[in-house]
């Protein structure tokens, strides 16, 4: 186990037999560290058993931000759609209490050394901005002030990196393939959704930041996605949602 | 500069250049020469430069090969930036061009070697985009090694040199017409460069000269270059017809795989003629403001990644075998090598047919000589593909002569880059062909590329001996 990887996972959305594989895969390829980038819960039907999973790697040490969905348990806002709603409104009744505790009490943004945390954009974590352009990531990366931005949120892999001063661009990671992000430039990298991959591949994502060799590694791992389509369906939640989870989309 | 840095001793400076300065270094021994490249930096010095250099940085040690120089170690871009690599013992190809127009085999030679070593780097997913003769080692074993990698595109890294360079994107003389456009990510610019190299080559000139303004880069996206053979008669038909098409402006219309590049410079009577290899002067007036009005709307295509780009242009090999024509399985064969072309539009076929070298090995034959005996299995190859109804140009036909087909089977896929080996499977009803079953085996076992093994599905003989 080494202390220098650590595994960047965003957008779990309740989907707990993503998240078991996701971090099987990390503990077997060396991560020594976590950091949970939000949305621990939202569309998928194991929002205890995810939100317990993640409480403990904090107890041990681990990153966690807020998501827009783990802050919309305490308080549904007007801008989301009705299926969403109606698995928010689940979960506030499914969670314990002190599963909203602990999603409350999660802080949207942490620095630590030249790493910025943070779910969507450092430019106002608050308003939930997507990163969806190398413009919005040059606004997130000038806001952290720091080499590196970790995020999630927008659901799909990119590594947004500064080629010149002012001019950002943007990089489609290849799977399993480690791109070297040195700090002498800046870098921001969305790590993919674990729970709802939305790019018609259902395998969760996640990233592996290796500080020591300043390498970062984009991952997609299989997993039981029909299980976990089942259970939103048994739940009672929108079949839309399971279908998403089954199709990747 | 100390005389040691990172373990590195720093001898002799062998270059020094507008990019920076190479150094001979021993030490840390990788049990090859070594070279350290340090780059120039500080004020005064281009940004792009130091980008290039982070380039080469990144993508060299993913890199590997015979055709590319070992990386060794990389400084800390931040504090002592440098490459040490291996030293690529050689001539440059430029300083082969200084002694004037080689005569054809050698331009074949030295071509089809760079052209493997062009497509064993599209196959590792890069593309050089600076190929021009200095950056083409010729080796003492007659391989051909590609240095400088500074401007080069790697779909597993992020770009960092995109739209950073304008008119410095490359070597003017040898660009492709995208590149001009400021595409990084197509392997088919390499086709282009690869032409531009040939054609000095063949003429001792440059296709396009050697332009100093944009505009004359420009020119490229629909002047096509003086034919070869106005330049130089000795220039054959086939080879201009190489040239011309690795230099048409437009990329879907050069070759499709480098590979196949190889393959035509290897194989000369299997070239497809077209009006390329008769062409006396450049395209009319008419013909070029037709492609002048068609360029005006080039812009970026997606980025596809090269290995898929090579992925679409397979070379499969057909193994044929001519000795017996009316054996069963050859409509199995048949069938089957039509379903795998069916799959790649880019595909190239070759029908290879191995016969029993040595006099009196083939009786059966009407001519008692050995082209004879040759010429007989070559109609009876063209026989067996002309159902296929390939086009000329996707298709060559091969007979050898050998004592040993599975060898020669080997090594003649190795040599032309197939990809995928088609041949039947032994026959065990057959005894007269337990000869093919040692080469069916022999060559899934040793191929270097996917084999498909053809058997005639079984009939139910064993049921009809059940029966009373």
């Amino acid at each position: 186990m080494r202390q220098l990887i650590i595994a960047l996972l965003s957008d779990v959305h309740g989907n707990l037999e993503a998240l078991d594989a996701c971090l099987k895969h990390a503990g077997a390829s060396g991560a020594g560290r976590y950091a949970f980038l939000g949305d621990l819960v939202g569309y998928g039907a194991d929002p205890q058993a995810v939100v317990d999973t993640v409480a403990r790697f904090a107890a041990e040490g681990a990153v966690v931000v807020k998501g827009n969905h783990d802050e919309a348990v305490e308080k549904t806002p007007s801008y989301m759609n009705e299926s969403v709603r109606t698995v928010i409104d689940w979960t506030r009744e499914t969670l314990s209490d002190e599963g909203k505790v602990f999603l409350s009490s999660l802080p949207l943004c942490i620095r630590e050394g030249p790493i910025c945390f943070v779910h969507a954009s450092a430019a106002s974590p608050k308003r939930w901005y997507y990163i969806d352009s190398p413009a919005a990531a040059q606004r997130s990366i000038d806001a952290a002030q720091t080499a590196y931005t970790f995020s999630g949120h927008v659901h799909d892999q990119e590594l947004y990196f500064q080629a010149a001063p002012g001019k950002t661009k943007v990089f489609r990671p290849v799977r399993g393939s480690p791109v070297p992000i040195g700090r002498h430039r800046r870098w921001l990298a969305l790590v993919g959704s674990v729970g709802q991959p939305r790019d018609r591949n259902p395998e969760a994502a996640y990233a592996q930041f290796d500080t020591e060799r300043e390498r970062i590694t984009f991952h997609r791992v299989p997993y039981d996605h029909l299980a976990a389509a089942r259970k939103i369906r048994q739940a009672g939640l929108p079949a839309s949602i399971a279908y998403r989870v089954e199709h990747g989309i | 500069m100390s005389s040691e840095l990172d373990g590195f001793r720093i001898g002799e400076c062998i270059h020094s250049g507008a990019m920076g300065r190479i150094f001979r270094v021993t030490g840390r021994d990788p049990g090859v020469p070594m070279i350290m490249k340090v780059p120039r930096v500080g004020p005064g010095e281009s940004a792009e430069n130091l980008i290039s250099f982070e380039t080469e940085a990144m993508i060299l040690p993913a890199l590997s090969g015979p055709h590319v120089p070992r990386f060794v170690a990389a400084g800390d871009l931040a504090r002592t930036p440098y490459i040490v690599t291996e030293w690529i013992e050689g001539e440059s190809l430029e300083q082969v061009l200084k002694r004037g127009p080689l005569p054809v085999p050698e331009i074949v030679r030295i071509g089809a070697a760079l052209a493997d070593a062009v497509h064993t780097l599209h196959l590792q997913d890069a593309v050089h985009l600076d190929l021009k003769p200095d950056n083409v080692i010729l080796k003492a074993d007659g391989d051909v090694a590609l240095i400088d990698f500074g401007l080069t595109y790697h779909a597993h890294f992020p770009d960092l040199l995109a739209e950073e360079q304008r008119f410095a994107a490359g070597s003017a003389p040898y660009i492709s017409p995208e590149q001009v456009l400021g595409i990084r990510s197509d392997p088919r610019s390499d086709i282009f460069s690869l032409g531009a190299v040939l054609y000095e080559l063949a003429t001792g000139e440059l296709p396009f000269g050697a332009p100093a303004t944009m505009a004359g880069l420009h020119d490229r996206l629909w002047l096509d270059p003086l034919p070869p053979r106005v330049r130089s008669r000795d220039v054959p038909p086939w080879l201009q017809e190489i040239i011309l098409r690795c230099l048409e402006p437009r990329a879907e219309d050069r070759y499709q795989s480098a590979a196949h590049v190889a393959f035509d410079l290897r194989n000369p009577d299997q070239v497809a003629l077209t009006a390329r290899a008769v062409k006396s002067r450049r395209t009319g007036v008419f013909g070029q403001a037709r492609r002048w009005w068609r360029t005006r709307g080039e812009r970026a295509r997606p980025l596809r990644m090269p290995k898929a780009q090579v992925g679409t242009t397979p070379v499969i090999m057909v193994a044929v075998d001519t000795t017996h024509p009316d054996d069963e399985r050859q409509p199995a064969l048949q069938r089957t090598t039509a379903q795998v072309l069916s799959l790649s539009p880019e595909f190239r076929l070759i029908c290879v047919s191995v016969i029993r070298g040595g006099p009196g090995a083939e009786g059966s034959s009407d001519a008692g000589s050995p082209s004879g005996i040759y010429l007989d299995h070559l109609v009876r190859l063209r026989h067996w593909v002309e159902p296929l109804r390939l086009p000329v140009r996707r298709l060559s036909l091969h007979v050898i002569e050998s004592a040993n087909p599975e060898n020669t089977l080997l090594e003649f896929a190795r040599r032309n880059h197939v990809d995928l080996i088609v041949l039947g499977a032994p026959n065990p009803a057959q005894l007269g062909l337990a000869w093919w079953r040692s080469v069916a085996s022999g060559v899934t076992a040793n191929a270097r590329c996917s084999v498909h093994v053809v058997r005639v599905p079984e009939r139910a003989t064993g049921r009809q001996d059940a029966t009373p």
